[in-house]
Protein backbone atom coordinates (compact mmCIF):
# COMPACT_ATOMS: atom_id res chain seq x y z
CA UNK A 1 0.00 0.00 0.00
CA UNK A 2 3.14 2.25 0.59
CA UNK A 3 4.39 1.52 -1.92
CA UNK A 4 1.23 3.07 -4.46
CA UNK A 5 1.35 5.91 -2.37
CA UNK A 6 4.98 6.48 -3.43
CA UNK A 7 4.06 5.88 -6.66
CA UNK A 8 1.31 8.71 -6.25
CA UNK A 9 2.96 10.70 -4.79
CA UNK A 10 5.94 10.54 -7.54
CA UNK A 11 3.67 10.61 -10.50
CA UNK A 12 2.35 13.96 -8.86
CA UNK A 13 5.85 15.40 -8.68
CA UNK A 14 6.28 14.63 -12.11
CA UNK A 15 3.52 15.75 -13.42
CA UNK A 16 3.89 19.36 -11.91
CA UNK A 17 7.45 19.53 -13.30
CA UNK A 18 5.55 18.75 -16.48
CA UNK A 19 2.77 21.25 -16.65
CA UNK A 20 5.29 24.16 -15.51
CA UNK A 21 7.50 22.40 -18.08
CA UNK A 22 4.33 22.82 -20.53
CA UNK A 23 3.31 26.32 -19.91
CA UNK A 24 6.80 28.27 -19.29
CA UNK A 25 9.39 26.30 -21.54
CA UNK A 26 11.84 26.64 -18.84
CA UNK A 27 15.21 26.67 -19.51
CA UNK A 28 17.99 25.72 -16.98
CA UNK A 29 21.55 27.47 -16.93
CA UNK A 30 23.48 26.09 -14.93
CA UNK A 31 26.40 28.67 -14.86
CA UNK A 32 28.17 28.08 -11.62
CA UNK A 33 28.20 24.76 -10.81
CA UNK A 34 26.43 21.35 -12.25
CA UNK A 35 23.34 19.47 -10.84
CA UNK A 36 25.60 17.39 -7.88
CA UNK A 37 23.82 15.23 -5.48
CA UNK A 38 26.04 16.62 -2.64
CA UNK A 39 24.07 18.34 0.16
CA UNK A 40 23.10 21.96 -0.67
CA UNK A 41 20.80 25.04 0.23
CA UNK A 42 19.25 26.46 -3.31
CA UNK A 43 18.47 30.40 -2.41
CA UNK A 44 16.58 31.86 -4.69
CA UNK A 45 14.19 35.33 -5.38
CA UNK A 46 10.19 34.85 -4.63
CA UNK A 47 7.63 36.77 -6.58
CA UNK A 48 5.36 33.48 -7.11
CA UNK A 49 3.65 30.52 -5.66
CA UNK A 50 5.44 28.72 -8.29
CA UNK A 51 8.75 29.56 -8.00
CA UNK A 52 10.53 26.73 -6.47
CA UNK A 53 8.18 24.15 -8.79
CA UNK A 54 10.14 25.87 -11.44
CA UNK A 55 13.74 25.47 -9.77
CA UNK A 56 12.80 21.75 -8.93
CA UNK A 57 11.78 21.43 -12.80
CA UNK A 58 14.77 22.20 -14.19
CA UNK A 59 16.68 19.63 -11.49
CA UNK A 60 17.25 16.43 -12.81
CA UNK A 61 14.50 13.83 -11.91
CA UNK A 62 16.94 11.98 -9.03
CA UNK A 63 17.57 14.96 -7.74
CA UNK A 64 14.21 16.52 -7.34
CA UNK A 65 13.62 12.78 -4.70
CA UNK A 66 16.18 14.70 -2.61
CA UNK A 67 15.62 18.10 -2.71
CA UNK A 68 13.14 20.05 -0.42
CA UNK A 69 11.53 23.56 -0.50
CA UNK A 70 11.36 25.66 2.84
CA UNK A 71 8.03 26.96 3.23
CA UNK A 72 5.29 28.29 5.50
CA UNK A 73 3.76 26.03 7.66
CA UNK A 74 0.36 28.72 7.68
CA UNK A 75 0.24 28.41 4.09
CA UNK A 76 0.69 24.96 3.42
CA UNK A 77 -1.18 23.30 6.10
CA UNK A 78 -4.59 25.01 5.14
CA UNK A 79 -6.60 22.72 3.72
CA UNK A 80 -6.27 19.16 2.66
CA UNK A 81 -5.18 19.49 -0.57
CA UNK A 82 -2.92 21.43 0.06
CA UNK A 83 -1.53 19.85 3.05
CA UNK A 84 -1.07 16.89 0.77
CA UNK A 85 1.15 18.68 -2.10
CA UNK A 86 2.96 20.65 0.68
CA UNK A 87 3.47 17.31 2.58
CA UNK A 88 3.71 14.42 0.51
CA UNK A 89 4.64 15.80 -3.04
CA UNK A 90 6.46 18.08 -2.51
CA UNK A 91 7.87 17.31 1.04
CA UNK A 92 8.45 20.45 2.06
CA UNK A 93 10.24 21.22 5.17
CA UNK A 94 7.47 23.30 6.89
CA UNK A 95 8.38 26.39 9.14
CA UNK A 96 6.26 28.38 11.07
CA UNK A 97 7.41 31.94 10.39
CA UNK A 98 5.18 33.55 13.33
CA UNK A 99 7.82 33.62 16.12
CA UNK A 100 5.00 34.13 18.90
CA UNK A 101 2.75 30.21 18.38
CA UNK A 102 6.42 28.73 17.14
CA UNK A 103 7.28 25.51 18.81
CA UNK A 104 10.78 24.71 16.91
CA UNK A 105 13.62 26.84 16.15
CA UNK A 106 13.60 27.11 12.21
CA UNK A 107 17.12 27.03 11.64
CA UNK A 108 17.55 23.58 13.68
CA UNK A 109 14.38 22.61 11.37
CA UNK A 110 16.14 23.40 8.46
CA UNK A 111 19.74 22.19 9.58
CA UNK A 112 18.22 18.99 10.89
CA UNK A 113 16.69 18.33 7.04
CA UNK A 114 19.96 19.02 5.45
CA UNK A 115 20.98 15.61 6.92
CA UNK A 116 18.50 14.08 4.16
CA UNK A 117 18.20 16.54 1.60
CA UNK A 118 19.07 19.52 -0.15
CA UNK A 119 16.61 22.49 0.11
CA UNK A 120 15.07 25.31 -1.62
CA UNK A 121 15.44 28.77 0.33
CA UNK A 122 13.65 31.38 -0.84
CA UNK A 123 15.68 34.19 1.95
CA UNK A 124 13.56 37.24 1.29
CA UNK A 125 11.16 35.71 3.70
CA UNK A 126 8.12 36.21 1.80
CA UNK A 127 6.63 37.21 -1.39
CA UNK A 128 8.00 40.55 -3.46
CA UNK A 129 5.14 41.79 -4.60
CA UNK A 130 7.25 44.92 -4.84
CA UNK A 131 8.69 46.82 -8.17
CA UNK A 132 12.00 46.31 -6.16
CA UNK A 133 14.08 43.43 -7.94
CA UNK A 134 14.71 41.84 -4.65
CA UNK A 135 14.09 42.63 -1.03
CA UNK A 136 16.76 42.34 1.50
CA UNK A 137 17.29 39.16 2.94
CA UNK A 138 16.20 37.99 6.42
CA UNK A 139 18.76 36.86 8.60
CA UNK A 140 17.79 32.92 8.54
CA UNK A 141 20.44 32.16 5.69
CA UNK A 142 23.32 33.60 7.66
CA UNK A 143 22.24 31.46 10.74
CA UNK A 144 21.80 28.28 8.57
CA UNK A 145 25.38 29.16 6.79
CA UNK A 146 26.83 29.48 10.48
CA UNK A 147 24.99 26.05 11.63
CA UNK A 148 25.94 24.07 8.40
CA UNK A 149 29.58 25.18 6.93
CA UNK A 150 29.93 22.08 5.15
CA UNK A 151 26.80 22.66 2.82
CA UNK A 152 27.00 24.74 -0.46
CA UNK A 153 24.91 27.85 -0.73
CA UNK A 154 24.05 28.04 -4.22
CA UNK A 155 22.22 31.42 -5.77
CA UNK A 156 19.18 30.75 -8.20
CA UNK A 157 17.41 33.56 -10.07
CA UNK A 158 13.72 33.10 -11.16
CA UNK A 159 12.97 34.96 -14.61
CA UNK A 160 9.32 35.96 -15.63
CA UNK A 161 7.27 33.79 -13.52
CA UNK A 162 5.70 36.68 -11.59
CA UNK A 163 4.64 37.23 -14.65
CA UNK A 164 3.09 33.45 -15.69
CA UNK A 165 0.43 34.22 -12.56
CA UNK A 166 0.62 37.29 -10.59
CA UNK A 167 -0.46 37.51 -7.60
CA UNK A 168 -4.45 37.06 -7.24
CA UNK A 169 -5.27 35.94 -10.57
CA UNK A 170 -6.19 32.45 -11.12
CA UNK A 171 -5.11 31.83 -15.00
CA UNK A 172 -1.72 30.94 -15.64
CA UNK A 173 -0.72 33.09 -19.11
CA UNK A 174 2.11 31.20 -21.05
CA UNK A 175 5.36 32.83 -21.03
CA UNK A 176 8.63 31.53 -21.31
CA UNK A 177 10.74 31.15 -18.16
CA UNK A 178 14.29 30.80 -17.28
CA UNK A 179 16.12 29.22 -14.29
CA UNK A 180 20.11 30.36 -13.91
CA UNK A 181 22.16 28.78 -11.30
CA UNK A 182 25.55 30.48 -10.19
CA UNK A 183 28.41 29.35 -8.42
CA UNK A 184 28.24 28.19 -4.65
CA UNK A 185 28.81 31.30 -1.73
CA UNK A 186 30.79 29.91 1.68
CA UNK A 187 30.33 31.64 4.68
CA UNK A 188 33.94 33.34 4.93
CA UNK A 189 35.98 32.65 8.46
CA UNK A 190 35.16 35.74 10.20
CA UNK A 191 32.69 37.17 7.95
CA UNK A 192 29.66 38.81 10.17
CA UNK A 193 26.15 38.64 9.69
CA UNK A 194 25.49 42.14 7.36
CA UNK A 195 28.47 41.56 4.93
CA UNK A 196 27.52 37.48 4.68
CA UNK A 197 23.97 38.83 3.64
CA UNK A 198 24.69 41.67 1.32
CA UNK A 199 27.50 39.14 -0.20
CA UNK A 200 25.01 36.64 -1.21
CA UNK A 201 22.04 39.23 -2.33
CA UNK A 202 24.82 40.52 -4.73
CA UNK A 203 25.51 36.79 -6.08
CA UNK A 204 21.76 36.56 -6.32
CA UNK A 205 21.08 40.04 -8.48
CA UNK A 206 24.14 39.30 -10.61
CA UNK A 207 22.35 36.61 -12.50
CA UNK A 208 19.36 38.63 -13.24
CA UNK A 209 19.06 39.18 -17.00
CA UNK A 210 19.20 42.51 -18.53
CA UNK A 211 16.98 45.16 -17.76
CA UNK A 212 14.99 45.11 -21.01
CA UNK A 213 12.60 41.70 -20.01
CA UNK A 214 11.94 43.06 -16.96
CA UNK A 215 8.65 45.44 -16.92
CA UNK A 216 9.93 48.71 -17.11
CA UNK A 217 8.89 50.27 -13.66
CA UNK A 218 9.50 54.05 -14.61
CA UNK A 219 7.76 54.99 -17.97
CA UNK A 220 9.67 54.89 -20.90
CA UNK A 221 11.71 58.05 -21.72
CA UNK A 222 9.99 59.41 -24.37
CA UNK A 223 11.50 61.11 -27.71
CA UNK A 224 15.53 61.38 -27.73
CA UNK A 225 16.43 64.95 -27.23
CA UNK A 226 19.13 64.37 -29.72
CA UNK A 227 16.60 64.11 -32.31
CA UNK A 228 15.63 67.52 -32.00
CA UNK A 229 18.11 68.68 -34.62
CA UNK A 230 17.10 65.88 -37.30
CA UNK A 231 20.32 64.11 -36.10
CA UNK A 232 20.28 60.53 -36.30
CA UNK A 233 21.45 59.37 -33.71
CA UNK B 1 1.11 11.43 -60.41
CA UNK B 2 -1.70 11.44 -57.84
CA UNK B 3 -1.59 13.87 -55.04
CA UNK B 4 -0.72 11.04 -52.71
CA UNK B 5 2.35 10.12 -54.79
CA UNK B 6 3.33 13.86 -55.17
CA UNK B 7 3.64 14.13 -51.46
CA UNK B 8 5.45 11.23 -51.13
CA UNK B 9 7.63 12.38 -53.73
CA UNK B 10 8.25 16.43 -51.94
CA UNK B 11 8.90 13.87 -48.89
CA UNK B 12 11.58 11.77 -50.25
CA UNK B 13 13.08 14.66 -51.97
CA UNK B 14 13.19 16.81 -48.51
CA UNK B 15 14.42 13.58 -46.37
CA UNK B 16 17.53 12.99 -49.20
CA UNK B 17 18.49 16.75 -48.66
CA UNK B 18 18.55 16.28 -45.26
CA UNK B 19 20.57 13.05 -45.18
CA UNK B 20 23.43 14.83 -47.78
CA UNK B 21 23.31 17.54 -45.31
CA UNK B 22 23.86 15.41 -42.33
CA UNK B 23 26.51 13.65 -44.06
CA UNK B 24 28.29 17.11 -44.89
CA UNK B 25 27.75 18.03 -41.26
CA UNK B 26 29.15 14.76 -39.51
CA UNK B 27 32.30 14.57 -42.10
CA UNK B 28 32.90 18.92 -41.24
CA UNK B 29 32.49 18.28 -37.35
CA UNK B 30 35.39 14.87 -38.14
CA UNK B 31 37.07 17.03 -40.22
CA UNK B 32 37.83 19.95 -37.76
CA UNK B 33 37.56 18.16 -34.64
CA UNK B 34 41.26 18.43 -34.06
CA UNK B 35 40.78 21.90 -33.74
CA UNK B 36 38.77 21.81 -30.84
CA UNK B 37 35.28 23.36 -30.62
CA UNK B 38 33.77 25.00 -33.48
CA UNK B 39 30.56 27.36 -32.49
CA UNK B 40 29.63 27.31 -35.95
CA UNK B 41 29.67 23.50 -37.22
CA UNK B 42 27.92 23.01 -33.73
CA UNK B 43 25.35 25.64 -34.97
CA UNK B 44 25.10 23.74 -38.03
CA UNK B 45 24.67 19.98 -36.81
CA UNK B 46 21.96 21.63 -34.05
CA UNK B 47 20.04 23.19 -37.43
CA UNK B 48 20.26 20.24 -39.56
CA UNK B 49 19.17 18.38 -36.56
CA UNK B 50 16.07 20.49 -35.74
CA UNK B 51 15.44 20.26 -39.52
CA UNK B 52 14.80 16.70 -39.30
CA UNK B 53 12.38 17.08 -36.03
CA UNK B 54 10.43 19.69 -38.14
CA UNK B 55 10.17 17.50 -41.19
CA UNK B 56 9.12 14.52 -39.47
CA UNK B 57 5.89 17.04 -37.90
CA UNK B 58 5.00 18.27 -40.88
CA UNK B 59 4.72 14.85 -42.44
CA UNK B 60 2.49 13.61 -39.25
CA UNK B 61 0.38 17.18 -39.77
CA UNK B 62 0.06 15.50 -43.43
CA UNK B 63 -0.41 12.64 -42.84
CA UNK B 64 -3.49 13.53 -40.30
CA UNK B 65 -4.85 15.97 -43.40
CA UNK B 66 -6.93 19.47 -42.60
CA UNK B 67 -7.28 18.75 -38.84
CA UNK B 68 -3.24 17.90 -38.35
CA UNK B 69 -2.19 21.32 -40.35
CA UNK B 70 -5.10 23.33 -38.84
CA UNK B 71 -3.48 21.72 -35.04
CA UNK B 72 -0.17 22.10 -36.30
CA UNK B 73 0.02 25.58 -37.00
CA UNK B 74 -2.33 26.69 -33.51
CA UNK B 75 0.52 25.03 -31.70
CA UNK B 76 3.27 27.09 -33.66
CA UNK B 77 0.96 30.55 -33.07
CA UNK B 78 0.79 29.24 -29.71
CA UNK B 79 4.88 28.73 -29.03
CA UNK B 80 5.51 32.26 -30.72
CA UNK B 81 2.86 34.10 -29.13
CA UNK B 82 4.57 32.78 -26.32
CA UNK B 83 7.44 34.16 -26.79
CA UNK B 84 6.31 37.70 -28.47
CA UNK B 85 4.76 38.10 -24.98
CA UNK B 86 7.63 37.44 -23.25
CA UNK B 87 9.55 40.05 -24.95
CA UNK B 88 6.88 42.57 -24.30
CA UNK B 89 6.65 44.80 -21.41
CA UNK B 90 3.31 43.87 -20.54
CA UNK B 91 1.67 44.86 -16.79
CA UNK B 92 -0.27 43.08 -13.96
CA UNK B 93 -3.29 45.33 -15.24
CA UNK B 94 -2.82 43.25 -18.69
CA UNK B 95 -3.83 39.74 -17.52
CA UNK B 96 -7.02 39.13 -18.50
CA UNK B 97 -6.23 40.92 -21.45
CA UNK B 98 -3.71 38.56 -22.37
CA UNK B 99 -4.82 35.44 -21.32
CA UNK B 100 -8.28 36.80 -23.65
CA UNK B 101 -5.73 36.91 -26.41
CA UNK B 102 -4.02 33.34 -25.62
CA UNK B 103 -6.92 31.31 -24.89
CA UNK B 104 -10.21 32.46 -26.65
CA UNK B 105 -8.30 34.82 -29.78
CA UNK B 106 -6.19 32.12 -31.01
CA UNK B 107 -8.72 29.11 -30.09
CA UNK B 108 -10.90 31.00 -32.07
CA UNK B 109 -9.22 32.01 -35.35
CA UNK B 110 -7.85 28.38 -35.96
CA UNK B 111 -11.63 27.10 -35.59
CA UNK B 112 -12.94 30.08 -37.50
CA UNK B 113 -10.44 28.18 -40.28
CA UNK B 114 -11.60 24.57 -39.09
CA UNK B 115 -14.88 25.95 -40.16
CA UNK B 116 -13.47 27.87 -43.28
CA UNK B 117 -15.84 31.03 -42.75
CA UNK B 118 -13.29 33.33 -44.53
CA UNK B 119 -15.62 36.27 -43.90
CA UNK B 120 -14.89 36.22 -40.43
CA UNK B 121 -11.74 34.97 -39.96
CA UNK B 122 -10.56 37.10 -42.17
CA UNK B 123 -11.26 39.96 -40.04
CA UNK B 124 -11.81 38.80 -36.65
CA UNK B 125 -8.18 39.48 -35.55
CA UNK B 126 -8.36 43.28 -37.27
CA UNK B 127 -11.12 44.26 -36.48
CA UNK B 128 -13.25 42.70 -33.59
CA UNK B 129 -9.83 41.80 -31.39
CA UNK B 130 -8.52 45.25 -32.59
CA UNK B 131 -11.48 46.63 -30.68
CA UNK B 132 -12.17 44.13 -27.67
CA UNK B 133 -8.89 44.28 -26.50
CA UNK B 134 -8.39 48.03 -25.08
CA UNK B 135 -11.81 47.90 -24.22
CA UNK B 136 -11.21 44.97 -21.51
CA UNK B 137 -7.10 46.68 -21.05
CA UNK B 138 -9.33 49.37 -19.89
CA UNK B 139 -11.44 47.49 -17.49
CA UNK B 140 -8.40 47.09 -15.77
CA UNK B 141 -7.69 50.57 -15.52
CA UNK B 142 -3.96 50.67 -15.31
CA UNK B 143 -3.35 53.88 -17.72
CA UNK B 144 0.25 53.41 -17.29
CA UNK B 145 2.31 52.91 -21.14
CA UNK B 146 -1.27 51.86 -22.31
CA UNK B 147 -0.97 52.82 -25.80
CA UNK B 148 2.18 51.03 -26.28
CA UNK B 149 1.23 47.62 -24.19
CA UNK B 150 -2.31 47.65 -26.23
CA UNK B 151 -0.14 48.23 -29.30
CA UNK B 152 2.04 45.58 -28.84
CA UNK B 153 -0.41 43.12 -27.95
CA UNK B 154 -2.36 43.68 -30.85
CA UNK B 155 0.78 43.30 -33.53
CA UNK B 156 1.59 39.95 -31.24
CA UNK B 157 -1.66 38.61 -32.03
CA UNK B 158 -1.46 40.09 -35.68
CA UNK B 159 1.85 38.28 -35.86
CA UNK B 160 1.69 35.07 -34.34
CA UNK B 161 -2.31 34.18 -34.68
CA UNK B 162 -3.64 36.20 -37.73
CA UNK B 163 -0.64 35.60 -40.02
CA UNK B 164 0.19 32.21 -39.18
CA UNK B 165 -3.07 30.90 -39.32
CA UNK B 166 -2.96 31.71 -43.22
CA UNK B 167 -0.65 29.16 -43.96
CA UNK B 168 -3.59 26.30 -42.60
CA UNK B 169 -6.45 28.63 -44.27
CA UNK B 170 -4.77 27.51 -47.50
CA UNK B 171 -6.62 24.23 -47.30
CA UNK B 172 -9.59 26.03 -47.99
CA UNK B 173 -9.27 27.81 -50.92
CA UNK B 174 -11.38 26.20 -53.51
CA UNK B 175 -9.30 26.35 -56.99
CA UNK B 176 -10.96 24.64 -60.25
CA UNK B 177 -8.94 21.31 -61.42
CA UNK B 178 -7.02 21.45 -58.17
CA UNK B 179 -9.65 20.18 -55.73
CA UNK B 180 -8.31 18.02 -53.05
CA UNK B 181 -5.08 18.76 -53.08
CA UNK B 182 -4.27 21.95 -51.64
CA UNK B 183 -2.07 20.57 -48.92
CA UNK B 184 0.51 20.58 -51.68
CA UNK B 185 -0.47 24.64 -51.60
CA UNK B 186 1.31 24.30 -48.12
CA UNK B 187 3.99 22.11 -48.78
CA UNK B 188 4.84 24.94 -52.19
CA UNK B 189 5.01 27.65 -49.92
CA UNK B 190 6.96 26.26 -46.40
CA UNK B 191 9.58 24.80 -49.01
CA UNK B 192 10.43 27.79 -51.24
CA UNK B 193 10.29 30.32 -47.90
CA UNK B 194 12.42 28.15 -45.86
CA UNK B 195 15.11 26.61 -48.66
CA UNK B 196 15.37 30.71 -49.03
CA UNK B 197 16.25 31.06 -45.97
CA UNK B 198 18.44 27.98 -45.95
CA UNK B 199 19.98 28.99 -49.27
CA UNK B 200 20.39 32.61 -48.03
CA UNK B 201 22.65 31.14 -45.23
CA UNK B 202 24.10 28.70 -47.88
CA UNK B 203 25.10 31.83 -49.77
CA UNK B 204 26.16 34.25 -47.34
CA UNK B 205 28.85 31.66 -45.35
CA UNK B 206 29.85 30.94 -48.63
CA UNK B 207 30.53 33.74 -50.61
CA UNK B 208 29.09 36.76 -47.86
CA UNK B 209 31.12 40.05 -47.88
CA UNK B 210 28.63 42.75 -47.87
CA UNK B 211 26.44 42.96 -44.85
CA UNK B 212 23.02 44.37 -45.93
CA UNK B 213 21.90 46.09 -43.01
CA UNK B 214 24.25 45.28 -40.30
CA UNK B 215 22.81 47.48 -37.81
CA UNK B 216 19.77 44.93 -38.19
CA UNK B 217 21.39 41.29 -38.44
CA UNK B 218 24.49 41.40 -38.75
CA UNK B 219 25.08 38.08 -40.40
CA UNK B 220 22.70 38.67 -43.66
CA UNK B 221 24.48 40.00 -46.73
CA UNK B 222 23.83 41.11 -50.32
CA UNK B 223 25.31 37.95 -51.53
CA UNK B 224 23.39 35.74 -49.17
CA UNK B 225 19.95 37.80 -50.17
CA UNK B 226 20.70 37.62 -54.07
CA UNK B 227 22.31 33.74 -54.11
CA UNK B 228 19.17 32.78 -51.92
CA UNK B 229 16.70 34.54 -52.79
CA UNK B 230 17.02 33.59 -56.82
CA UNK B 231 18.19 29.72 -55.83
CA UNK B 232 15.13 29.06 -53.62
CA UNK B 233 13.03 31.11 -57.22
CA UNK B 234 14.77 28.66 -59.13
CA UNK B 235 13.29 25.59 -56.89
CA UNK B 236 9.99 27.48 -56.50
CA UNK B 237 9.90 27.46 -60.79
CA UNK B 238 11.01 23.30 -60.20
CA UNK B 239 8.16 22.76 -58.19
CA UNK B 240 5.36 23.86 -60.52
CA UNK B 241 3.64 20.48 -61.30
CA UNK B 242 2.52 20.43 -57.29
CA UNK B 243 0.90 23.82 -58.03
CA UNK B 244 -1.96 24.89 -60.01
CA UNK B 245 0.64 27.66 -61.06
CA UNK B 246 2.36 27.24 -64.45
CA UNK B 247 6.54 27.21 -64.48
CA UNK B 248 6.98 30.78 -65.21
CA UNK B 249 3.52 31.99 -62.68
CA UNK B 250 5.45 29.86 -59.54
CA UNK B 251 9.11 31.66 -60.05
CA UNK B 252 7.20 34.95 -59.89
CA UNK B 253 5.03 33.33 -56.70
CA UNK B 254 8.56 32.32 -55.81
CA UNK B 255 10.22 35.49 -55.61
CA UNK B 256 7.58 37.87 -54.31
CA UNK B 257 7.00 35.17 -51.18
CA UNK B 258 11.12 34.69 -50.77
CA UNK B 259 11.17 38.58 -50.81
CA UNK B 260 8.41 38.86 -48.28
CA UNK B 261 10.43 36.16 -46.05
CA UNK B 262 13.50 38.27 -46.37
CA UNK B 263 11.44 41.73 -45.09
CA UNK B 264 9.63 39.41 -42.53
CA UNK B 265 13.09 38.12 -41.18
CA UNK B 266 14.63 41.78 -41.08
CA UNK B 267 11.55 43.31 -39.37
CA UNK B 268 11.79 40.85 -36.55
CA UNK B 269 15.32 40.99 -36.39
CA UNK B 270 14.53 45.09 -35.91
CA UNK B 271 12.27 44.03 -32.75
CA UNK B 272 14.60 41.50 -31.90
CA UNK B 273 17.75 44.46 -31.58
CA UNK B 274 15.46 46.70 -29.78
CA UNK B 275 14.58 44.27 -27.00
CA UNK B 276 18.54 43.28 -26.70
CA UNK B 277 18.05 39.47 -27.22
CA UNK B 278 20.08 37.65 -30.49
CA UNK B 279 16.89 34.83 -30.30
CA UNK B 280 12.99 34.82 -29.41
CA UNK B 281 13.60 31.64 -27.67
CA UNK B 282 14.88 28.71 -27.27
CA UNK B 283 12.82 25.93 -28.34
CA UNK B 284 14.21 24.80 -31.41
CA UNK B 285 18.10 23.62 -31.29
CA UNK B 286 20.47 26.04 -33.40
CA UNK B 287 17.52 27.78 -34.43
CA UNK B 288 16.65 29.93 -31.29
CA UNK B 289 12.82 29.96 -31.15
CA UNK B 290 9.63 29.43 -33.35
CA UNK B 291 9.66 32.96 -34.39
CA UNK B 292 12.97 32.85 -35.46
CA UNK B 293 12.41 29.70 -37.83
CA UNK B 294 9.02 31.15 -39.06
CA UNK B 295 9.49 35.31 -39.71
CA UNK B 296 9.87 34.85 -43.29
CA UNK B 297 6.53 32.09 -43.30
CA UNK B 298 4.88 34.87 -41.29
CA UNK B 299 5.29 37.74 -43.74
CA UNK B 300 4.85 35.65 -46.68
CA UNK B 301 1.47 33.69 -45.71
CA UNK B 302 -0.93 36.42 -46.32
CA UNK B 303 0.17 37.64 -49.73
CA UNK B 304 0.64 34.07 -50.82
CA UNK B 305 -3.04 33.25 -49.42
CA UNK B 306 -4.35 36.50 -51.28
CA UNK B 307 -2.95 36.25 -54.46
CA UNK B 308 -3.99 32.64 -55.31
CA UNK B 309 -7.47 33.83 -53.59
CA UNK B 310 -7.98 36.86 -56.28
CA UNK B 311 -6.29 34.73 -59.34
CA UNK B 312 -6.64 31.25 -58.94
CA UNK B 313 -9.77 30.50 -56.93
CA UNK B 314 -13.35 31.03 -58.79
Amino acid sequence: MNEIFRLVEAGCATAVAGFARLVTGVRGEWRGCGPDARRRVYFANHRSHGDFVLIWTVLPATLRRITRPVAGADYWLKGRLRRFVGERVFHAVLIDRNPLTREADPIATMAAALDGASLILFPEGTRNTTEEQLLPFKSGLYHLAKARPDVEFVPVWIENLNRVMPKGEIVPIPLLCSVTVGAPVALGADEDKAAFLERSRNALLALAPRAALAPPTAPAPQMAPARQNGADR
Amino acid sequence: MTTAQQSLALFAGVVAVLVVASLAGFWLARRYAADGPNPTIENLNGRIKAWWWMVALIGLAFAAGKAGVIVLFAFASLAALREFITLTPTRRGDHVALAFAFFVVLPLQYYLIWIDWYGLYAIFIPVYVFLLLPIIAALRQDTENFMGRVAETQWGLMICVYCISHVPALVGLSIPGYEGRNLLLIAFLVLVVQSSDVLQYVWGKLAGRHRIAPLLSPSKTVEGFVGGVASATLLGACLWWITPFSPWQAALVALLINLMGFCGGLVMSAIKRDRGVKDWGWMIEGHGGVLDRLDSVIFAAPIYFHMIRYWWTD
